[in-house]
């Protein structure tokens, strides 16, 4: 007996001793959600040489297409289930709703510390989309939310071939709209097709519009507009509705634009179909692979008049939120710091052929991704302007655009609907 | 007591499918109605209750929805007519004693096992307007009259769309129709044949009437089939030109995604399963008379 209680006592002993010994932390793991189907071998690469590194294991999932993505990151915060990082594909009203939810880490704080290393290592209008200012009317408490990875510029992109073709100068790009109807006739005359755009998503036909509203009547009377102030029946604004209707009558649109989507309208330009494309600077590492031998040059959306200064949407591409549940907030920071320090971020320049968020790795990019880059001064972008146009206003804004360009509507009678439209819903918000 | 345990035993027997129509079917259908009742993005934890609002919105402001709802009818008067017309001739046509009837069941059924999105576009392709296949043969037979831009006209979109789903659809109804003729016991043709009957009286008074259980099914289900159907169209045009090929599905879809108005785009969908009820009920009634 005496023996089985020692045994016992021994047993418990050993027990106890292995129980109280100090236990090495396990690693977390960190899981990363995008939707960037170019960029998955080269995340890999990344995740393994931080496993390597820390120890840290990192998951990217991959989600696509898009839509889809963003239709899983909303159920993932409708069920808390988000996760560890995740980007957030909308309009700054939805990011916002993500951020009152309290789905998304403030990264302020970090990027206060070793004296704001980390947010210097940024181009501030790419950190602008991830901010909420003071004063920001989404009633989001002031912050930075996000961790941009990329940035980009959209604009226009001509195929110097069928430039030469035309007999036109292949390095004199139109800089007025004037020119740029002229090239329209030429096309027209030449039997080729003008411009190609994926003008059936909405954020792309508002995109153009953007620029063309900006030169008009400048930043503040497109802002006042959408805050109310100004109505859509404006001149200005049928002035600039007027443009689309010039552009197809020219010839400059190519058919069909109404119902294509970007992956089309990149396709037919790759493959040397249309003579201008009005797309991202993303498009440099889309065409390569569609179409190394594509010759082409990168232009600014034609000039129309110069009491303004021309904008072009541009900043942040693609941004990485921190889940302000995750149980692994810090080291989730501490990656991303990673991932977005100079040598990580001019591999993923050079691997995917992206503008670096990081400005200290801009010497090591490509020459016809420099042409985008070149322009980034000019960049603004709607999650920087502080408010957003309401939505319904929005479809009804680009439907009419569409409307315009098949023949069905006038600019004039455009401009009444959409102004019917945002007083019905200014009407219902102040309800 | 013998009797209470053998309704119990009864009522077991059928709880799990009572269950399972419960949990997905019953229950989310209530609690979409509620949602329905609320001003919510989707995302935040806060709802607005707005009682009925958002129906009243649909029924007195949404003109988009409603041509949606027409775009929807449409597609279906011409899968009702067309497409299943088309799948009773070859359907009859197969059950007669042909040769390779079994290679045309095999071909028929075709393209309704191959994904929608696959459908979209390849028809896309061929349809387009500059370097379709289409407008390329059209061209090359003489016809270049006929030469359309067919998914971004906005006189043709519809049409075209309709067309292509019509084509897409067809081989379901084949299989019903033939499923149905199949049935028929051939001694009634006999018979028919003796006392004189011709080809047409046979149909008229044999086929006819006895596959019309079979007709009501499958115009119920080309119905709710059709009216529910957007992948196609997403695939095709996105709903374009403008609102040109828009969907009821695709509208809550854009309710949904697009505006961020959760709530809305419930009420939306609960109008459009009552609307769906409703045509299936008012069908069933007169197909059902018609059989008297």
């Amino acid at each position: 007996m005496k023996r089985l209680i020692a045994i016992v006592l021994l047993g418990c002993a050993v027990f106890g001793l292995y129980s109280c010994a100090p236990k090495q932390a396990k690693k977390p793991t960190i899981v990363v959600w995008h939707w960037m189907t170019d960029r998955q071998a080269a995340f890999e690469q990344l995740a393994g040489e931080y496993e390597q590194k820390t120890g840290i294991k990192i998951n990217f999932e991959l989600y696509a297409p898009s839509d889809a993505y963003s239709q899983k990151t909303r159920a993932a915060a409708q069920c808390n289930t988000l996760p560890d990082i995740f980007g957030i594909l909308a309009e700054k009203r939805v990011f916002a709703s993500f951020v009152k939810a309290g789905h998304v880490l403030d990264l302020y704080p970090y990027m206060q510390q070793d004296g704001r290393s980390w947010q210097d290592s940024f181009f501030a209008k790419a950190l602008a989309v991830n901010e909420f200012s003071q004063d920001n009317s989404y009633g989001v408490q002031p912050g930075i939310y996000g961790v941009p990875l990329d940035i980009t510029t959209i604009q226009m992109i001509y195929n110097k071939d069928l430039f030469d073709e035309m007999g036109l100068d292949s390095d004199k790009p139109p800089q007025n709209f004037e020119e740029f109807l002229a090239v329209g006739r030429q096309i027209k005359q030449a039997g080729l097709q003008g411009m190609v755009a994926g003008l059936a998503e909405i954020w792309m036909i508002d995109c153009l519009a953007n620029n063309f509203a900006f030169n008009i009547m400048g930043r503040n009377k497109v802002l006042a507009t959408i805050r109310g102030e100004v109505a859509y029946t404006d001149p200005d604004w049928i002035k600039v509705l007027s443009l689309f209707k010039q552009m197809q009558d020219e010839g400059l649109l190519a058919d069909g634009i109404v119902i294509m989507v970007n992956k089309v309208a990149e396709q037919l330009f790759a493959n040397g179909r249309a003579v201008f494309a009005f797309n991202g600077s993303w498009c440099v590492n889309v065409y390569h692979s569609m179409n190394p031998a594509l010759n082409y040059g990168v232009m600014l959306p034609p000039k129309i008049n110069s009491e303004y200064p021309l904008s072009i949407w541009g900043g942040a591409g693609s941004s990485f939120m921190v889940n302000a549940r995750s149980e692994n907030r810090e080291q989730v920071v501490e990656f991303l710091k990673w991932l977005t320090a100079e040598e990580q971020q001019a591999y993923l320049a050079q691997a995917t052929n992206n503008l670096p968020s990081n400005k200290e790795c801009l010497d090591d990019i490509s020459p016809a991704l420099a042409q985008f880059a070149d322009d980034m001064d000019l960049t603004t972008h709607p999650n920087t302007w502080g408010v957003s146009e309401l939505p319904l206003v929005t479809e009804a804004w680009n439907k009419g655009i569409q409307s315009i360009i098949i023949g069905e509507k006038t600019p004039q009678e455009v401009a009444v609907l959409v102004q019917v439209v945002k007083e019905r819903e200014l009407a219902k918000k102040r309800q | 007591m013998m009797r209470f345990k053998e309704n119990l035993e009864n009522y077991m027997f059928v709880l799990p499918a009572v269950a399972i129509l419960a949990v997905f079917y019953i229950i989310p259908f209530f609690w979409v109605f509620k949602l329905g009742m609320y001003e919510w993005d989707g995302i935040l934890p806060t709802k607005i209750f707005v009682g009925l609002s958002n129906f009243r919105e649909i029924f007195t402001q949404d003109r988009i929805w409603w041509n949606s709802m027409l775009n929807a009818g449409y597609i279906t008067l011409i899968a009702l007519t067309l497409q299943n017309a088309l799948a009773f001739s070859l359907a009859w046509a197969c059950d007669r004693q042909i040769r390779l009837k079994n290679f045309y069941r095999l071909i028929f059924f075709i393209p309704p096992v191959l994904s929608e999105v696959v459908v979209g576009l390849v028809w896309q392709w061929i349809l387009d307007g500059n370097y379709g296949l289409l407008n390329h043969t059209l061209i090359r037979m003489g016809f270049p009259q006929l030469v359309r831009h067919w998914l971004s006209d906005p006189n043709t979109a519809l049409t075209t769309v309709a067309l292509v789903h019509s084509w897409k659809g067809f081989g379901w109804g084949f299989l019903i129709f033939l499923a149905g003729l199949q049935t028929i016991p051939q001694q009634l043709y006999e018979a028919a044949k003796v006392d004189g009957a011709n080809a047409w009286q046979s149909f008229k008074n044999i086929t006819f009437p006895l596959m019309i259980p079979v007709t009501v099914l499958v115009g119920i289900l080309t119905i709710l089939g059709t009216m529910q159907g957007f992948i196609l169209i997403i695939a095709m045009t996105d709903g374009g030109p403008v609102y040109h090929t828009q969907v009821p599905v695709l509208r809550i879809l854009a309710s949904m995604r697009g505006s961020s108005r959760f709530g809305y785009a419930c009420a939306q969908g609960i109008t459009f399963g009552f609307i769906l009820i409703i045509v299936s009920f008012i069908q069933y009634r007169f197909s059902k008379r018609a059989q008297h």
